[in-house]
């Protein structure tokens, strides 16, 4: 099949950016959406053209690098799926495709449809972590976890940081992606010494880097390709919220 | 030169102890007064880093990916095998290093093994006092799994994304380190080469893949958790960034490579689908537990689109036209054969035109049986996941036809040469993880590789570089060391003989070529005739590499086709030495199958005379032949025996 | 005083101010709803509430202050929590696909400023009599009782045959009316479900009950409020029930 595709092009973070067209000829049904630009990127390489800039790395969903807007839609908009593992089955012959990079002013652009998504990092770095030194560990069964605990705590922790529900927030907000760190550490007794000061310097950092709030829309739920549920961001709002009743300060 | 392994010799279950008491301790006020560079931020790194940092050491660590959770350390599906024996089914750390030098078929050095069987309930500890959600039972306590190669229940998994957890465990003990400032971290950013001065490892050259900058860093010591190579075939379950240039750099700077022929095909991936496919994905081992191996009887049966063989349906195939071949050649074993074997099995019914599948590589994961033993529902149950994830990639259901699988490369048992102390044969150069050759012989059993990462990282290293630190002392570096310029400028000039080459051929062409070569003749079955004729080959690939590659774009700007080509470049190099590695070893173990050396049956025959050691390649060269050192490895604890699935 | 600043200019912080100022507003509408619905016990019912509501002037007046300070309150944390989401997207989307957001959790900034009109005119309407043809209001009658005359200024003002207007101006006023008791519905239905999540009342187990409570709510506001001006209009409610 053949495709339009409209893709950003953009040079830097300070670079005003603009839409440029391509035909995608010849798609196989059977490739993946990255390898279809693999093809029209070759096509560019031998002319001398700089390629479309894209993150990808392990293409099977679960290092979080790929992502950017397909028609509007995070990851192309399937069912917990990854744009490196949306397949080109999805689309039909004389498609026209809008490809845009994650947009948010946490997210600046570093090059065509690769954002810089470093405040993340820096989000974990304020507190995602239980404060356990090396080798000073117990037994490992010494303290047991209910099995619906741990596996509602592996619901959160399944998160791949790709920044699908910053995208499709209409807020830019990143409270489903620091709401899962926060409710995967806080629900297990492991995490609790933490768990209120954690959830103030988070969150703190959270707003610092510039992200949105939260209207309730459950955009980043619907296009999470790991289906992180909403109720995570509940849990870290009564989690700050009791974190100020107690009078604890981070 | 002779390589010493280092091991403590005596009694291997205080081996480690006794090593950890002799090594020399830096006193903890010392410790801020070294830095140490980490290269990776996978399992290995992220961990090493992050303990090295807890201990006081000033670290600073590198990755090529946007942030260092992305490491494809989390795309390890299984699990973590530990020696806990929670099952009660007599585990034990010996049944755990035994099962691990067996399944290498005796190609690892007992020591290290003894070390990392001991090490495995550490880590999982360690992981869960981290948060790490492991599986559970109904009653709060760690659920386990069995995996290929043993006979106990000793896996702990979660879901499908162990890696993942584990990764993301280590990463957050990482940024906790990042927070307090004694690990700097620096993402984006690719290791080019490794600086040596006055005989030991003090620094590296990076590029900046966003601004291009090339930069040198001094330290008093560097580690190296670069992950493995079989991105050398082009094809492969790694991630697209994974490559070799890391180790390749530290072998032109005198580090060994060792075992480089040791790669391991995992039997269940999906199979190729055309010429512009760019990965291969694995599907969870697990499948075989329930489904059944089969190809069509009849050649003209198999549907091969490259061949024009329309072939039939497998619906339409009936019993008495289909063979499974697993279940006929390994009675005992059946579908559950190790991963090599099935592997090898695989090629062959395919190589006799009975593989089903786009260019005929492809056998059918049938589950009819199992939907009627088990009811759809159950197996849905087990496999839901695994059959979402085929069907998204093929557009074909595992309800209604049977899969198709084929095997994939997916982890490279060869790397760096390394002692007990995880040091390489220069000094001040410790190497971790995939990168490393140390922990799994011949041949990897499901599980072990997020064990070895995280031994190595948490437990292992820590204590190790210490040992050398404190012998050397704090000593002074310097960017402004004849080594740092020139190492800098030989980076430079690549990258500008790279980009001024304005050839016809794309990046990926070179690679795609080299990987199919490699496949072929250095992959599941190999020969002498092959392997010589693939000796031949890679030079001139090389060659035509160098004078017709097209690297459009600049050295000073975000460049992704750059960064492929400088890879490229190094596994064209590296090539040569895994081949030659291979022809060199006339046996077969592991994953290293030769043909003249099979048994009448054409199971694989180990030499254990003449091949019982560790081949390790010291670099001569570009168009050089390498030489080969050995270290004989000797076997105290452990019988050798041939192993059998029949 | 420092952490409780720092945490009222969270993103967070600022989402439970609105929550909980919401939360006081939103009793406040039901209150207010159960009261009127009285109309449809007659006149003397209607009347003999708004005189006990009138009775106590200093609580009264405390109330309005109260209501006003929350509708500042849930304003001002708005407004800052939209420039917000307005910076964190400084560029937007050529094309943006909504998945699982609805009309109302959409239009929550348009609705709430329309409410606000409809606030300001229904004080005007009903209470300041500004713009009611003949607000007739409370007053001490001789025998000492306070006497109102709220169920007839219900009738008087949604009543298309009220003299000093044109019924095209009262079937305007009821239209508003409404237009306004949905947007409410909506406002308030996904405003008492977001609440539950703001302030941390989330259980999995509790989602679908939660919902549908919000749910419930809003048609039951929709509903009761929207019964009055209607039951004014059918002459279900009228000047002759009153006396």
């Amino acid at each position: 099949m053949n495709l339009t595709l409209h893709v950003w092009r953009q040079k830097g973070p300070s670079d005003v950016g603009q839409f440029q067209t391509f035909q995608a000829t010849g798609v196989s049904k059977d490739q993946s959406f990255l390898e279809m630009l693999d093809v029209v990127n070759d096509k560019l390489e031998l002319a001398g053209k700089d390629p479309i800039v894209f993150e990808h790395d392990c293409r099977e969903g679960i290092c979080g690098c790929c992502g950017f807007m397909v028609n509007g839609k995070a990851h192309g908009g399937q069912p917990e799926t990854t744009v490196c593992q949306l397949h080109m089955r999805s689309f039909s012959d004389g498609d026209e495709l809008i490809i845009e990079p994650w947009r948010s002013a946490a997210f600046p652009v570093v090059k065509d449809l690769m954002v810089d998504r470093s405040a993340f990092d820096r989000i974990v770095q304020a507190g995602g972590y239980v404060s356990v030194r090396t080798g000073s560990a117990q037994d490992a069964n010494a303290i047991p976890i209910s099995k619906e605990i741990a596996d509602r705590a592996f619901d959160s922790a399944a998160c791949i940081g790709c920044g699908a529900c910053v995208a499709s927030c209409p807020n830019a907000s990143a409270m489903l992606f620091t709401g899962a760190k926060i409710n995967h550490l806080g629900l297990l007794p492991q995490g609790q010494v933490e768990r209120f000061s954690r959830v103030q310097a988070m969150t703190q950092q959270m707003d610092a880097e510039g992200f949105g709030p939260c209207s309730n829309h459950e955009e980043c739920e619907a296009y999470c390709p790991k289906g992180i549920p909403v109720e995570v961001i509940g849990r870290m709002n009564g989690d700050l919220l009791k974190a100020q009743l107690r009078g604890r300060d981070s | 030169m002779t390589l010493q392994s280092n091991a403590p010799g005596g009694d291997i279950e205080t081996a480690w102890d006794r090593h950890r008491f002799d090594m020399k301790v830096v006193n903890p006020a010392n410790k801020r007064k070294y830095t140490v560079i980490v290269v990776g931020t996978g399992l290995a790194g992220a961990s090493a880093a992050a303990t090295m940092g807890e201990l006081g050491y000033n670290v600073l660590n590198f990755c090529f990916q946007d942030s260092p959770r992305r490491a494809h350390s989390i795309a390890a599906q299984g699990g973590i095998n530990a020696a806990k024996n929670y099952q009660g089914d007599a585990d034990s750390v010996f049944r755990l290093f035994y099962d691990t030098i067996k399944g290498g078929d005796f190609r690892a050095r007992e020591e290290n093994v003894y070390r990392l069987a001991q090490i495995s309930n550490n880590i999982i500890d360690q992981a869960v006092a981290q948060g790490v959600p492991f599986a559970r039972e109904y009653g709060g306590l760690l659920g386990n799994r069995s995996f290929g190669g043993a006979l106990v229940s000793r896996t702990f998994y979660s879901q499908g994304q162990t890696g993942q957890q584990l990764l993301l465990g280590a990463y957050q003990a990482l940024s906790r380190q990042i927070q307090a400032g004694t690990v700097k971290i620096f993402p984006r950013t690719e290791m080019q080469d490794l600086v040596v001065h006055d005989g030991h490892a003090r620094g590296i050259i990076t590029r900046h893949l966003v601004t291009g900058k090339i930069e040198r860093w001094a330290a008093d010591a560097v580690v190296l958790a670069t992950g493995g190579y079989v991105n050398v075939y082009f094809l492969s379950t790694n991630a697209m960034g994974s490559n070799v240039t890391a180790t390749w750099r530290a072998t032109r700077r005198g580090a060994y490579f060792a075992n480089p022929c040791y790669t391991q095909i995992h039997p269940t991936c999906i199979p190729v689908s055309g010429g512009y496919q760019s990965k291969l994905t694995l599907m969870s081992e697990s499948l075989r537990n329930d489904g059944r191996v089969w190809v069509p009887k009849n050649a003209e049966d198999a549907w091969n689109a490259k061949a024009a063989k329309v072939g039939r349906h497998p619906g339409d195939i009936p019993e008495s036209d289909r063979d499974y071949y697993l279940e006929r050649r390994y009675p005992t074993f059946g579908n559950l054969v190790p991963r090599d074997v099935a592997s090898r099995n695989a090629k062959l019914v395919c190589d006799a035109g009975h593989g089903v599948s786009f260019e005929g590589n492809g056998v059918y994961l049938d589950f009819a049986d199992a939907y009627e033993r088990l009811g759809r529902k159950e197996v849905g149950e087990r496999y839901g996941n695994l059959f979402d994830m085929y069907q998204r990639i093929t557009g074909e259901s595992a309800y209604e036809q049977p899969m198709r699988i084929y095997p994939a490369p997916h982890y490279a048992m060869g790397g760096l040469w390394v002692d007990y102390n995880l040091q390489s044969n220069v000094p001040g150069l410790f190497v971790l993880g995939e990168a490393n050759f140390s922990d799994h012989g011949a041949n990897r059993l499901g599980a072990s590789a997020l064990m070895q990462g995280l031994s190595d990282g948490y437990f292992v290293l820590p204590y190790t570089i210490g040992h050398y630190l404190g012998i050397q002392g704090p000593r002074k570096s310097s960017t402004d060391w004849g080594e740092f310029a020139q190492a800098e400028e030989q980076v430079t000039d690549r990258i500008n003989k790279l980009l001024s080459i304005k050839g016809k051929r794309t990046v990926d062409s070179f690679h795609r070529e080299l990987g199919l070569e490699l496949w072929n003749n250095c992959g599941m079955a190999r020969n002498r005739h092959d392997l010589t004729t693939l000796l031949g080959r890679i030079p001139e690939i090389r060659a035509e590499f160098w004078e017709n590659v097209s690297v459009p774009g600049s050295a000073g700007d975000l460049n992704q086709t750059l960064e492929r080509a400088g890879r490229v470049a190094d596994f064209l190099e590296f090539a040569e030495v895994m081949a030659l590695d291979a022809r060199q070893r006339e046996e077969s173990c592991g994953g290293h199958f030769r043909v003249e050396h099979a048994t009448e049956e054409g199971e694989a025959r180990r030499d254990d005379v003449n091949f019982r050691y560790v081949a390790a390649w010291e670099y001569q060269g570009v168009d050089q032949k390498p030489t080969m050192h050995k270290e004989q490895l000797e076997f105290r604890y452990v019988k050798l025996t041939q192993r059998s699935y029949k | 005083m420092n952490w409780f600043m720092r945490f009222a200019k969270s993103t967070i912080g600022l989402k439970i101010t609105m929550a909980i100022s919401g939360l006081v507003l939103f009793a406040f509408v039901i209150g207010h709803m159960v009261g009127n619905l009285q109309v449809f016990l007659g006149a003397s019912a209607l009347n003999h509430y708004a005189a006990f509501l009138q009775s106590e002037q200093l609580l009264l007046w405390i109330a309005r202050i109260v209501l006003l300070v929350l509708v500042v309150v849930h304003i001002w944390s708005s407004v800052v929590l939209t420039l917000r989401a307005k910076v964190a997207r400084p560029q937007g989307y050529r094309k943006w696909q909504s998945k699982a957001s609805t009309y109302a959790s959409r239009t929550m900034r348009v609705s709430g400023p329309i409410l606000l009109l409809f606030i300001i005119f229904h004080l005007l309407h009903l209470t300041i009599g500004s713009v009611h043809p003949d607000l007739q209001h409370c007053a001490v009658q001789a025998s000492g009782d306070l006497q109102c005359f709220a169920y007839q200024n219900v009738s008087a003002a949604f009543s298309l045959s009220t003299a000093g207007t044109t019924a095209a101006i009262q079937g305007g006023i009821v239209a508003f009316y409404i237009v306004a008791m949905l947007l409410l519905g909506m406002h308030l239905g996904h405003g008492a479900y977001s609440m539950f999540r703001t302030l941390g009342l989330t259980n999995p187990r509790y989602d679908k009950m939660a919902r549908a409570f919000a749910t419930a709510v809003a048609v039951i506001i929709v509903v009761g409020n929207c019964s009055i001006p209607l039951a004014v209009l059918t002459g279900l409610v009228g000047q002759a029930g009153g006396h």
